[in-house]
């Protein structure tokens, strides 16, 4: 007799499909769960963390964990010094990081970060069905139908947190020849070795920096010069800990950084590889022989039949047309969570992308994502606190100076109060800082925080009055980032008198 | 609409803003911006804020309204956002997208740089600049 199936979620009719047991996946069910939604979770994977069960090969997370903050764990403030925790009500569930760190960095491993996310689907209750891998979609009248090997899932709204995880390599002559990043090997068995690196970005660099003992000579290559986060004020760019190469390259240590296309990559006579390049800064031809190549081109999202479901995708990457909550832009009712929410640029204010591409901002849109869901297709609202008018102004400068939603996800999400005349000073949460200007809402005013094209970090707020834009105020910095200054307080006071009073019944 | 390095790449060379670079150029143009998808009815540039970038269109279609009110319609090829950066001043219209949009984006930050790195791109761009001041000399005479 056939051994009982004991996995959750056996296939069927449920109100929301779940596709995904990583970050994303986990973090969107946890909310489900909160808000009373029931849902499946199915997952190709045979247990959690998703990307982070392979992946960074060498060294640690780029994401902090700080274990030593100027607030306790369990406080929601410690969300901004913990970027690698998922989100919780539960005092179990929260701030699960630091416990399982060893103490020799704050930046996680490997290792540390899977066991975090195992811990917080066991510690939160969540149910996933391994194993259990979607392999197509299709419309059933109002309902989606996902297809698996164990059978059909029928669902009114799908997530799917299924990563920006499928090897990308570019439609370039020989880069059929070479391995892609996915396929790095153990650093030891590049010893001796010249390498050569396709791409200059955190992956290059992070194979680079841990190659950099092993190999002969790394010579890393893409058209454009690499990015420095420190120089852009933000995450974009290559991180602080993978800059040794460039040093090494600067002292003529045998890391070289090429500002070249590639041209072709084939088989050189003897053995290894001949990479022809077009250098960027003169257009002259250079050809590099190597006895491995590594493409560290990126990843493209696996979204599988979606577009064929009329999903409408964009760029190399693939990454679904989205509206602000999360939504495809093109079929209602098809949502994502995880990484593939850094597909909604939000603001981008002087060309700084937000954080959704790592856990620390895709937790929160996880949230106003699944809110939005609750409400749209559910009809499940959260309260909104009423807030005394003779506190907002202290609430507003709270949250500019301390809140982890407006500090990890900058000029993205703000901290939104409606301020409508019937109803009173409303707290709406924190909300998308694009949808909030853009919308023909009640008036209401957001704050945000933000960086400025010199790395200024700052408050801004936004004014809205009924049925009018948002009109933009900066506020003043300040040294130490506490924004909660008499000077600030001033100018909102100025800039809400009217609305306030409105506001008061 | 999806597309791959090289798709892209051909079709950067098929825009007049980019007719005068070589493939090599193109290539480091597709590295340099990054691309970028807006639905339906949301601003890209909103009026009167801060930190803007700039904007070229892959596909889709957008409208430029000033006090909500529209004054010109902005398709492939066309670009926007440069005014504002060069001038160190918040834009003076909404860009609404009116059509799902496919652009490529550079930061505001970044613009003097690209134009500097690329002259042949900042001598068509100042040919559409010039082209829209007479147009707009005209539509007022």
């Amino acid at each position: 007799m056939a051994e009982l199936d004991q996995r959750p979620f056996p296939p069927g009719d449920y109100p929301v499909v779940v596709v995904g047991s990583g970050p994303g996946g986990i973090q969107a069910s946890y909310f489900l769960k909160s808000l009373g939604i029931e849902h499946a979770v199915i997952s190709a994977d045979p247990s959690p963390g998703g990307m982070f069960r392979r992946f960074p090969f060498f060294q640690r997370l780029l994401s902090w964990t700080k274990p030593y903050a100027p607030v306790a764990r369990d406080d929601r403030f410690y969300e901004w010094y913990d970027w690698n925790s998922l989100l919780a009500d539960e005092p179990g569930a929260r701030a699960i990081m630091p416990t399982l760190m060893d103490g020799t960095s704050s930046f996680p491993s490997r290792p540390e970060m899977e066991a975090n996310l195992a811990a917080f689907v066991e510690r939160a209750g969540l149910a996933v069905r391994y194993d259990c891998s979607w392999e197509g979609t299709r419309r059933d009248g109002e309902r989606f139908v996902l297809a698996t090997p164990d059978g059909e899932y029928r669902c009114q709204a799908a997530i799917f947190a299924v990563g920006v995880a499928q090897p990308y390599l570019p439609d370039i002559p020989g880069f059929d020849l070479v391995a892609h990043y996915v396929d790095t090997r153990a650093a030891e068995t590049y010893a001796g070795k010249r390498l050569f690196i396709v791409g200059k970005e955190n992956s290059g660099f992070e194979l680079a920096t841990g190659l950099l003992q092993w190999a002969q000579r790394i010579v890393l290559a893409s058209p454009r010069p690499a990015k420095l986060s420190v120089n852009t004020h933000s995450l974009l760019g290559v991180r602080a800990r993978y800059v040794l190469p460039i040093e090494d390259q600067n002292l003529g240590g045998g890391v070289f950084l090429l500002n070249a296309s590639i041209e072709r990559i084939e088989r050189a006579p003897s053995a290894g590889f001949r990479v022809v390049c077009i250098r960027s800064e003169n257009g002259a031809e250079l050809s590099v022989e190597a006895d491995e190549v590594i493409a560290a081109t990126g990843f493209t999202c696996p979204l599988r039949d979606l577009p064929d479901l009329g999903v409408a995708v964009f760029g190399r990457t693939g990454l679904p047309a989205m509206t602000n909550y999360y939504e495809s832009a093109t079929v209602p009712g098809i949502y994502f969570a995880g990484s593939i929410g850094q597909g909604v640029g939000g603001m981008k204010k002087y060309g700084l992308p937000a954080n959704s591409g790592a856990v620390h901002g895709a937790r929160y849109n996880a949230r106003t994502m699944v809110r939005h869901l609750a409400a749209t297709h559910f009809g499940v609202e959260l309260p909104k606190a009423e807030v005394k008018p003779e506190a907002l102004i202290d609430l507003l400068l709270a949250e500019a100076t301390r809140a982890p939603e407006l500090w990890n996800q900058k000029s993205y999400l703000a901290r939104a109060f409606s301020l409508d005349t019937g109803t009173g000073i409303r707290d709406e949460g924190v909300v998308s800082l694009a949808q909030f200007v853009d919308e023909e809402g009640p008036a209401a005013v957001a704050i945000a925080v933000e960086t400025d094209d010199l790395g200024d970090i700052h408050p801004a707020v936004y004014v809205r009055d009924t049925g009018r834009p948002a009109v933009e105020t900066l506020l003043v910095s300040n040294p130490l980032h506490d924004f909660r200054s008499v000077e600030n307080r001033a100018q909102l006071s100025s800039l809400l008198s009217g609305a306030t009073a409105g506001a008061v019944r | 609409m999806a597309m791959t390095q090289q798709e892209l790449v051909d079709m950067l060379s098929s825009l007049t803003l980019f007719a005068d670079l070589t493939r090599p150029q193109l290539e480091q143009v597709a590295h340099k911006m990054t691309e970028e998808s807006f639905p339906v009815g949301q601003r890209i540039l909103r009026q009167g804020f801060t930190g803007t970038g700039f904007y070229v269109i892959l596909d889709g279609e957008v409208a430029v309204k000033i006090d909500g009110e529209e004054r010109a319609r902005l398709a492939k090829g066309d670009f926007f956002g440069e005014m504002s950066i060069l001038l160190g001043e918040p834009p003076v219209a909404d860009i609404v997208t009116m059509r799902q949009l496919h652009v490529l984006h550079l930061g505001g930050p970044e613009l003097e740089g690209f134009l500097r790195d690329h002259p042949q791109v900042m001598y068509r761009m100042l040919k559409a600049v010039a082209l829209r001041l007479r147009n707009a000399s005209r539509w007022r005479s």
